[in-house]
């Protein structure tokens, strides 16, 4: 069994965790070190072969491995040392010595030590389980990204007769791969009234290949003895509640849930972290810093990005506030200023700020609106957003100025 | 005939003697499939049983109880004795709760005892507090019962027996008022003593047989189960005062460590042998009686898995344990319903009686092996061992199911021991088994099937033919 | 005279844009915001492109499948054939992003070219290091 130490472990080598582990370096960090579970870095991404990604970050429209090389020339250039194969099996924390965590890999047990850590472990699939599907178990269900993974990682076809549940992006985009590779999308199934993706999806996934769109509609049951042979959807009200009377049988061999993610936690609740109900992810700091002072999270375990830009963007964020910390300057005022949830919006992140520099902050609308104002209550300022969805991330840079006037709780609302 | 929990105890009992030839038949792509896989996993203390109106069961349930201590050594299939809480919320109940007190006494099962409610709470401190008295039955356990089933299995073909899968029994041939074989589909076995452990299909594989006079019928049960990791759970077995027809809902802990809520008890139909699925009603129902027995229960829309079994349910209520004059050589094990976990080693070892009382001389056999070997859990042992483990396979460093924490290792050793589904590596290893059920780890396990034993990656099934989980390569 | 309507994808406004055409001329564009709008309205209601991503089938590498775009928008109605042409071709590992795997693919001036690079390997054995 072995032991070592670095300046900063890094868990999880997706697009966040790459991005903070290289910014350590650029900001002056000595030994980082980037622990990776599977035998290559990019998390989701390298099989993410459609463009959207680096948009910001690049002013470029690269596909997920792409972006994934670009990152990942970043890392090696920068020196960071990366352990790919590499399990993390336990996070352990000491407020006088900082993190430990417990590393599995075919080099054996090794207990790596540091100051400081960042989380970037993203997210798991919700499945059909704890969508209330009931019914048969046959194979043919598959949540989104392993048939995403099935298909353009081995390429395997998971399905010839698909409907998909959920309208979220992940599901429009895995509609239309499904459909160019010769798969018969019969219906995607969205339980609320209006589609979860981009309206730029639904032209370009589920209209160019003639994919009906059932809004208001769920997937009650799943019949099938070895493989899926049929599902049972009907019709929805308002509250989500299936009207009795609409059910009808759809004929398919596939069932692909694409039911929205959810952030694997699961080491840093063990270590003490406090997580937030309405992310599922940890409560941060305006330094990204968690409950335990120098564990800090960013990507899709923090919160579930839409634009890969801002899961590199908090990766960022995460190193500039570890370089402090290993310099003993990240000021930390008495008492800190809460950032709340209010009218129609889900959450806000970081949960926590001082008022004591400019914060980026991350929010969505519980609802979309075509046009509305985000009201930052407490300070009476209001600023206009235009086609506001629940599937796309609002970020709001909120200057000094405005942030040192909030007393305890900035609420964020949303009017007319 | 079925390498269910009974069928494959009774099959490794008949290893032990020499005058035995044992063949398992299987009409599944694995053991345990039917509803060894999709029960409780509780080894009862014996008191629910009457002596008078089931003895069979009363009697074979209380010796499986102590009998599972050593077959659980002798296999390294944990049991943990974690104890059942029989809870009384009115009067009514508590008259129940003094009955089962004397059954239990009559039928010698020992530490029963009547519970106040503080140590009720002190036991279980997850215990609802509407409850006006307990039950305390200290030798009650729980196990994994496809783990038990596979053990068994694997025991039983290590002393020599030979399992066909895949392999499904139509009609037992008698001549002359004696067993000769078996019709299959896959052709004619010969055969001269055929045990009947088939559960569901038990009354029809008897009929072939020429034994009509019980039925069974499908009895189905829905479950949750819960991730290790939840919030509110318990720590012993709890039981609602039991009715007629069934122990009712349970809470109970896992020897994993889940928390598995479950089952109702739906009458099925004679043709519906096959109705594994999982219904809003039927989970609404074990949902409501559930919440009733515990302080607090997870968000229902936390559970990790819903699933079903189906119990065989004999018409007279009683096990049919028994072996025939005419046909000679035919014996029923049929008739599974609860407390047939429990029972199976006490029936395996009433059919040798049964096959003794029949004049049938049995020698046991010198060199019979009561252990079976098994490879570490990885996830279980201390870190220590974790590395010394990998110093000696790296592939113990590879972590396939990052959920459950499962090794390309174990998975590889499942394989040699004939694993070739996704499930069945997921019953050996618990691949599979845990939060995200199987989205990280599906793809990586087929490579591995595919890779080990050189099937197509595209022609990798979940659980037998019929059930592959692609389409194809991709053009 | 027929109308459609269609919302635009340049920019995140995505502006509800109305087009009247007749006889598949573009006879009338509304609701654009900038001139990016109004080229993307009349080209998508004249000769819609689209960027193709899909996979071709590799040999020898780590992983049996890569990843492949076109360099630029192709005619939407010609994404099934392209698909079809590049079913066909097998490439073999070690694979760069930017490899070129056809050039002007059914001449409509886009190559299709490589966006996930595939190390070389001596057995298939994507799963583990």
């Amino acid at each position: 069994m072995k032991r070592r130490s670095a300046d900063v472990i890094v868990i999880g080598g997706g697009p966040s965790g790459m991005a903070a582990a290289y910014s350590c370096r650029e900001e002056g960090v000595g030994a980082v070190l980037l622990i990776e579970r599977e035998g290559m870095l990019g998390g989701i991404l390298p099989q993410c072969i459609h463009p959207g990604f680096g948009l910001l970050e690049m002013n470029e429209d690269l596909t997920g491995p792409e972006f994934a090389d670009r990152l990942e020339k970043r890392v090696r250039d920068l020196g960071v040392e990366v352990l790919l194969g590499s399990f993390t099996a336990k996070l352990s924390y000491d407020i006088g010595h900082g993190t430990s965590v417990e590393c599995i890999s075919q080099r054996g047990i090794e207990v790596i030590e540091a100051p400081c850590l960042i989380y970037s472990t993203g997210c798991r699939e919700r499945h059909a389980f704890e969508i209330g599907i009931v019914g048969d178990r046959p194979s043919g269900v598959l949540t989104a990204g392993t048939a995403q993974s099935l298909m353009d990682l081995h390429g395997l076809l998971p399905g010839k007769e698909i409907v998909v549940v959920g309208s979220g992006d992940i599901g429009l985009i895995m509609s239309r791969r499904f459909a160019i590779e010769g798969a018969h999308v019969k219906a995607v199934v969205e339980i609320l009234p209006y589609p979860g993706g981009l309206t730029r999806n639904i032209a370009q996934c589920l209209e160019d290949f003639e994919i009906p769109l059932l809004l208001s509609h769920a997937v009650l049951e799943i019949r099938g003895k070895g493989r899926v042979e049929s599902v049972v959807i009907c019709k929805v009200d308002e509250m989500q509640v299936p009207i009795s009377g609409t059910e009808r049988e759809i004929k398919c061999d596939t069932v692909v849930i694409a039911a929205g993610l959810v952030p694997e936690v699961g080491l840093l609740e063990k270590a003490g972290v406090r997580i937030e109900p309405e992310t599922g992810g940890p409560m941060v700091n305006e330094f990204l810093e968690t409950s335990l002072p120098g564990v800090f999270a960013c990507g899709n375990v923090l919160v579930v990005n839409d634009l890969v830009d801002h899961a590199v963007e908090q990766g960022k964020l995460c190193a500039k506030s570890v370089k402090s910390f290993i310099d003993g300057l990240l000021q930390r005022p008495t008492t800190w200023k809460k950032s709340i949830p209010g009218k129609d919006i889900r959450y806000v992140v970081p949960h926590l700020f001082s008022g004591e520099r400019d914060n980026i902050f991350y929010t969505r609308v519980r609802t979309p609106k075509a046009k509305c104002g985000l009201l930052l209550k407490e300070l009476s300022k209001e600023i206009c957003i235009i086609g506001a969805k629940p599937s796309e991330m609002i970020r709001l840079n909120i200057k000094k100025d405005l942030l040192s006037e909030v007393k305890d709780n900035l609420t964020f609302e949303v009017h007319g | 005939m079925g390498a269910g929990i009974v069928g494959s105890a009774v099959a490794r009992e008949l290893t032990k003697y020499e005058e035995f030839d044992v063949r398992i038949l299987e009409k599944e792509s694995d053991v345990g499939w039917g509803t060894s896989k999709a029960n409780t996993g509780i080894v009862h203390a014996g008191y629910d049983d009457d002596p008078e109106k089931y003895p069979l069961r009363s009697r074979l349930c209380s010796m499986g109880n102590e009998l599972w201590h050593e077959l659980s050594r002798e296999l390294q299939v944990p049991v943990e004795w974690c104890g059942a809480l029989v809870l009384a919320f009115n009067e009514n109940d508590r008259r129940t709760l003094r009955e089962l007190l004397s059954r239990g006494r009559a039928n010698n099962i020992p530490g029963l005892e009547l519970v106040g409610k503080g140590f009720c709470s002190e036991l279980e401190r997850n215990v609802s507090e509407d409850i006006v008295e307990g039950f305390w039955a200290p030798t009650s356990g729980i196990i994994s019962p496809y783990e038990a089933t596979i053990a068994l299995t694997e025991s039983a073909v290590d002393n020599g027996a030979l399992i066909h899968l895949e392999t499904l029994a139509r009609q037992i041939v008698v001549k002359a008022g004696k067993v000769v074989g078996v019709e299959t589909d896959m052709g004619f076995l010969e055969a001269d003593f055929i045990i009947n452990a088939s559960g569901i299909f038990g009354d029809h594989l008897s009929r072939t047989a020429g034994i009509s006079d019980f039925s069974i019928r499908p009895r189905r049960g829905e479950y949750f189960l819960f991730d290790k990791d939840v919030a509110f759970k318990v720590h012993t077995t709890l039981f609602p005062t039991p009715q007629p027809a069934t122990k009712g809902v349970v809470v109970t802990p896992t020897t994993e460590g889940n928390l598995l809520i479950g089952p109702n008890a739906k009458d099925m139909g004679e043709d519906e042998r096959d109705a594994t699925m999982t219904t809003r009603n039927g989970l609404d129902e074990v949902w409501e009686e559930a919440s009733r027995l515990v302080a607090r229960l997870p968000p229902r829309n936390t559970a990790m898995r819903t699933f079903a079994g189906l119990r065989p349910e004999p018409n007279h209520g009683d096990f049919i344990v028994k072996a025939y004059d005419n046909p000679f050589g035919f014996v029923n094990c049929v008739g599974m319903r609860s407390p047939g976990l429990t029972s199976a080693p006490a029936i395996a070892k009433e059919v040798i009686s049964l096959l003794k009382e029949h004049d049938i001389r049995l020698t046991m056999r010198r060199n019979w092996n009561a252990s079976r070997e098994v490879t570490p859990k990885f996830r279980t042992v201390p870190l220590y061992e974790m590395d010394e483990l990998i110093s000696s396979d790296v592939r113990y460093g590879n972590i396939v199911c990052t959920c459950e924490m499962v090794t390309e290792a174990e998975i590889r050793e499942a394989i040699k021991r004939g694993a070739r589904t996704f499930d069945s590596i997921k019953f050996r290893t618990r691949a599979g088994m845990g939060r995200c059920q199987g989205s990280f780890c599906l793809a990586k396990v087929m490579a591995l099937l595919s890779r080990e034993t050189g099937e197509p990656i595209e022609a990798i099934n979940m659980k037998g033919k019929g059930s592959n989980i692609v389409q194809g390569p991709m053009r | 005279m027929t109308k459609r309507s269609l919302t635009c994808i340049i920019c995140p406004l995505g502006c509800k844009i109305e087009v009247e055409l007749s006889d598949g001329k573009v006879f009338n564009i509304e609701g654009n915001a900038c001139d990016r709008g109004l080229s993307y309205a009349k080209e998508e209601c004249t000769s819609p492109k689209r960027v193709l991503t899909t996979l071709v089938r590799v040999k020898g590498g780590l992983l049996p499948v890569t990843s492949v775009k076109t360099t630029k928008p192709i005619p939407k109605a010609l994404i099934f054939t392209v698909q079809k042409e590049l079913s066909s071709i097998v490439l073999e590992a070690p694979l760069d992003i930017g490899n070129v795997v056809m050039r002007n693919i059914l001449d409509t001036g886009a190559d299709v070219v490589v966006t996930r690079s595939i190390k070389k390997v001596q057995n298939y054995g994507f799963v583990l290091p």
